[in-house]
């Protein structure tokens, strides 16, 4: 058997595996959705039609995804046109500020909010105090609170790309318009923006399915306030499963249309990728009076962005039941930490979440280095479709997935390939991997592709065999790229609420799980030290990741 | 007996024919170069010679060895990669090592090898450096190292020169040809600059579109061309449509805008009496005021190129000729009249008219 032949079989299962993984199950659901006890149907699609409060929640769902890119873009552009043309006293450990929402898991997210803007929170208690009220001054429920933390936790991904499609612009550019006349206003018109398209529009398709798939925020202020993916997980709690199918169906249509108009995207992992310009100079900001204006925002800027952080940390040292109405809690100790590592029930979860999210990343990156292998270097005619299911569960919202699996896999067909996986320990690993495979699988494809194929065509005519190569000259060389996919993707498996919530057992419950039911009982103590291993875990893996993740 | 054969490649890609039943054949030790513009199958064929394409047809032999199918892995060709496809994250003495160490070659042996093939390359001492720390030049003649280092029994180069400045180019073509002539490895290299398969190639073979026009040494393929293309391709040269009237006293005679022309260098054989293309090298050609007998016209350009100049004639016609003559003899603007040198020396060549 020749090598081609090889490839050609290795890529045949590859695409039968993953057209099982991820493909299989949403078309289960699509048939579940039209398929009744006596036959195909539209039943379910005319109850979907016909309740108020479906429309309502697709409506709020695309509002509130669009308003979010909209206020992300707002911070985050900005922001980075700021560090990239002005120099200011702290920018460089602002810039390093900024991105950081991005080691906030996104449930961790929404309680730091909570316990800094939330009815009993910090400012909240603190505004309350200070005027005397009777009673909260606010609350933090409904769109405006859930536009809030997308807001702040989204804000990142404009930001970076933006400065990434910034950073490729060259100074000559400028300087070229300059001589041709062209104005700030025109250079930024006719030169910056449209080179800077695809970077925007890739910060806005990332954000616009973030805040689409979003569902912690939803789930904890919505209140009354209802958006899809919540909505999907009531019904299904209601038992109306075929109902939930349709509206899953129609949370996945609005995401691909997303995708359809914003066709033009920079859809990378590491939107730093690509050629580097010289940048232009810095302008020094000389006014005394702006300076101080620019440091004292700056500065604002910051606190705001770590006050989060902070409360977190603050909180995770308050013992249960003694912080009521005091702005500030009054007691302090560290039992909430040795709880999580003496207490055999406390600690579960950590060590749940730790290896299900390694094993899911570990295996989501060797099937991305396969797929990887035999899309970009073999070439084999099924690398397309393989890429494509590598990236559909990019494009489909987490909850959509977990009732695709939760479908797909709670039925004994083994002839339909279908087993029962659902309250095994398997699910949950099994949905964290599907989750991952488009974090890896394009990090890898990125990676890949900007090797230079004749470094493999060096090493075999220099006598070494496919594995000799893939170990000494392709992996050693991957290797960045397979560790910022990898730190992604565990940092994303880490975190994870959304598929959890639906898959979870009680022996796999996961981290995420543990804060909220400690939540619900009201030991914020607890809640938010699991919250501060769980940033501090993503933070450190992170740091990992782009100091190994830099070449040389 | 040749030591390496190629017998009738072919290799498609899709619709279009990539190579197309290239035969050629090499002796032990000798230098071929493949010379050809962008397209002509050039870099198809040395890719066919590496194992890195299968071809349709045709055989490639070692000795009487058949390689055709062989994996690269397993043919002991050594390869120079255009942009040298050296290992970034392997200092430069661990890539000479590499195809040594495919070879199980290993302890004092392999340190001995490398030294010895970094010491060829007048890179001594050079087996800790990284790569990125190393010159273009450099970098070149580590890739060369590696590639010999497993003592290969063919060496292939793709565009050997071409990621050099151009100062550094003279020079490194010189140690190249040095450096094969002392290990006496038969070579097939790739270029589009003839200049350099000139330099380098015991012989050329001249491709386009796929199919071999013609293979000799520089001389044979200067003043012999086969065909139009290489005539063209190979040297300066200018083409213009002539008409072949038939033999005359002293050799054949040509018309051209109403001008006659005997020229005494072709043989009456050259070409069949009609219309035809003829292919003439600046030398070829001397400027002389107008006068009966010359092709007339305006000197359009003149380019200085040391000894001489170049002077590019528009001719009434509307015709351009390229005559090399004394750096100063006119001026851009003057009428001149054009004759052919009186020792035309093998540089005018007559090729039938191709229709179309």
């Amino acid at each position: 058997m020749n090598s081609r032949t090889r490839s050609t079989i290795a890529a045949g299962l590859l695409l039968a595996f993953l057209a099982w993984l991820i493909l299989y199950p949403l078309v289960l659901v699509l048939i579940e959705g039209f398929h009744g006890p006596n036959g195909w149907t539209l039943d379910f699609v005319r109850q979907f039609m016909g309740r108020k409060h479906e429309a309502q929640a697709l409506w709020n769902s695309l509002w509130i995804s669009v308003a979010t890119v909209v206020l992300a873009a707002g911070i985050g552009v900005p922001l980075a046109f700021l560090f990239w043309r002005f120099d200011f006293p702290g920018r460089k450990v602002l810039s390093g500020l900024v991105a950081l929402p991005a080691v906030l898991p996104p449930l961790v997210g929404v309680i730091a909010f909570l316990f800094l803007y939330g009815e009993s929170g910090f400012t909240s208690l603190l505004v309350q105090w200070l005027f005397r009220l009777d009673e909260p001054p606010w609350r933090l429920q409904g769109a405006a609170a859930i536009l809030l933390v997308h807001a702040y936790s989204m804000y990142v991904y404009f930001y970076l790309f933006t400065r990434a499609g910034l950073a490729s612009l060259d100074a000559a550019l400028f300087e070229a318009a300059a001589s041709l006349g062209a104005g700030r206003w025109r250079t930024l018109r006719r030169v910056v923006l449209p080179l800077l398209y695809p970077a925007l529009a890739g910060g806005a398709l990332l954000t616009f399915m973030t805040a689409l798939a979003s569902f912690s925020a939803p789930y904890i202020f919505g209140g009354g306030f209802r958006v899809m993916p919540t909505q999907i997980v009531a019904t299904r709690l209601n038992g109306d499963d075929q109902l939930a199918m349709i509206e899953t169906a129609s949370l996945t249509l609005l995401a691909l249309l997303a995708l359809w108009l914003l066709r033009g995207a920079r859809v990378a992992d590491n939107p730093a990728g690509g050629r580097k310009g010289v940048p232009p100079a810095l302008v020094p900001i000389r006014s005394r009076a702006a300076r101080a204006v620019v440091a004292l925002l700056g500065w604002g800027l910051a606190l705001v962005l770590l006050l989060p952080h902070l409360t977190l940390l603050l909180v995770s040292f308050v013992p249960v039941g003694t912080w009521t109405t005091e702005p500030l809690p009054p007691a302090y100790t560290w039992r909430n930490y040795l709880t999580l590592v003496q207490d055999p029930v406390r600690a579960r979860p950590l060590l749940n979440s730790l290896w299900l999210a390694t094993g899911a990343t570990l295996v989501a990156v060797a099937i991305g280095l396969l797929a990887g292998i035999l899309s970009i270097r073999q070439r084999v005619r099924a690398g397309g479709a393989i890429q494509s299911l590598l990236a559909l569960p990019w494009a489909v919202p987490g909850t959509v997935f977990a009732i695709a699996l939760a479908t797909a896999f709670s039925v004994h067909a083994p002839l339909a390939g279908r087993v029962i996986l659902v309250g095994t320990l398997w699910i949950l690993p099994l949905a964290y991997l599907v989750r991952n495979l488009p974090l890896t699988s394009r990090a890898v494809a990125a990676g890949l592709r900007a090797l230079d194929p004749s470094l493999d065509e060096a090493a075999a005519s220099l006598g070494a065999g496919r594995w000799r190569t893939l170990r000494r000259v392709t992996l050693p060389l991957l290797r960045p790229a397979l560790v910022a996919g990898a730190s992604l993707a565990f940092v994303t498996a880490f975190g994870d609420f959304v598929t959890s919530i639906m898959l979870y057992t009680y022996d796999t419950r996961p981290i995420s799980l543990e804060i909220l039911s400690s939540l619900r009982q009201s030991d914020v103590g607890v809640a938010a030290a699991y919250g501060v291993v769980l940033m501090a875990v993503s933070a450190a893996v992170f740091a990992v990741g782009a100091e190994q993740g830099s070449p040389g | 007996m040749s030591f390496l054969r190629l017998e009738r490649l072919s290799k498609r890609f899709g619709g279009t024919v990539a190579v197309d039943q290239v035969s050629l054949a090499l002796n032990r030790g000798e230098m071929l170069a493949l010379l050809g513009p962008s397209g002509s199958g050039k870099t198809t064929t040395l890719r066919l010679l590496a194992g890195f394409e299968i071809p349709d047809s045709g055989r490639v032999l070692v000795e009487q060895d058949d390689v055709t199918g062989l994996e690269p892995v397993a043919r002991r060709f050594g390869m120079v990669f255009q942009h040298y496809a050296l290992f970034p994250h392997l200092n430069v003495g661990q890539n000479v090592a590499f195809g040594l160490e495919s070879l199980s070659v290993r302890g004092e042996e392999l340190q001995r090898r490398v030294a010895r093939a970094l010491a060829l390359v007048d890179l001594a001492g050079f087996a800790e450096r990284r790569i990125g720390q190393l010159s273009g030049g450099q970098q070149q003649r580590v890739a060369l190292a590696r590639a010999l280092a497993p003592e290969p029994r063919v060496l292939l180069l793709d565009e050997p020169l071409s990621n050099l400045d151009p100062a550094l180019r003279e020079r490194t073509r010189r140690e190249i040809r040095e450096l094969i002539r002392r290990v006496g490895i038969t070579t097939v290299f790739v270029t589009h600059e003839q200049e350099e398969a000139f330099d380098l190639g015991d012989r050329v073979a001249v491709l386009r579109a796929g199919r071999l026009e013609q293979v000799g040494t520089p001389e044979d393929l200067y003043a012999m061309p086969a065909t139009e293309f290489v005539a063209e391709f190979v040297g300066r040269s200018s083409s213009i449509p002539v008409t072949v009237l038939g033999p005359g006293q002293r050799g054949l005679r040509v018309s051209f805008e109403s001008v006659e022309w005997e020229l005494n260098d072709l043989s009456p054989a050259a070409a069949p009496a009609g219309p035809a293309r003829m292919v003439v090298r600046p030398e070829a050609l001397r400027l002389l005021p107008p006068a009966p007998g010359t092709i007339n016209g305006v000197v359009r350009e003149r380019r200085f190129t040391g000894s001489a100049s170049l002077y590019t004639v528009v001719t009434d016609g509307g015709a351009s000729l390229e005559v090399s003559g004394p750096p100063r003899a006119v001026a851009a603007g003057d009428r001149t009249g054009i004759l052919p040198s009186r020792r035309a020396g093998g540089g005018i060549h007559l090729f039938p008219a191709q229709a179309g």
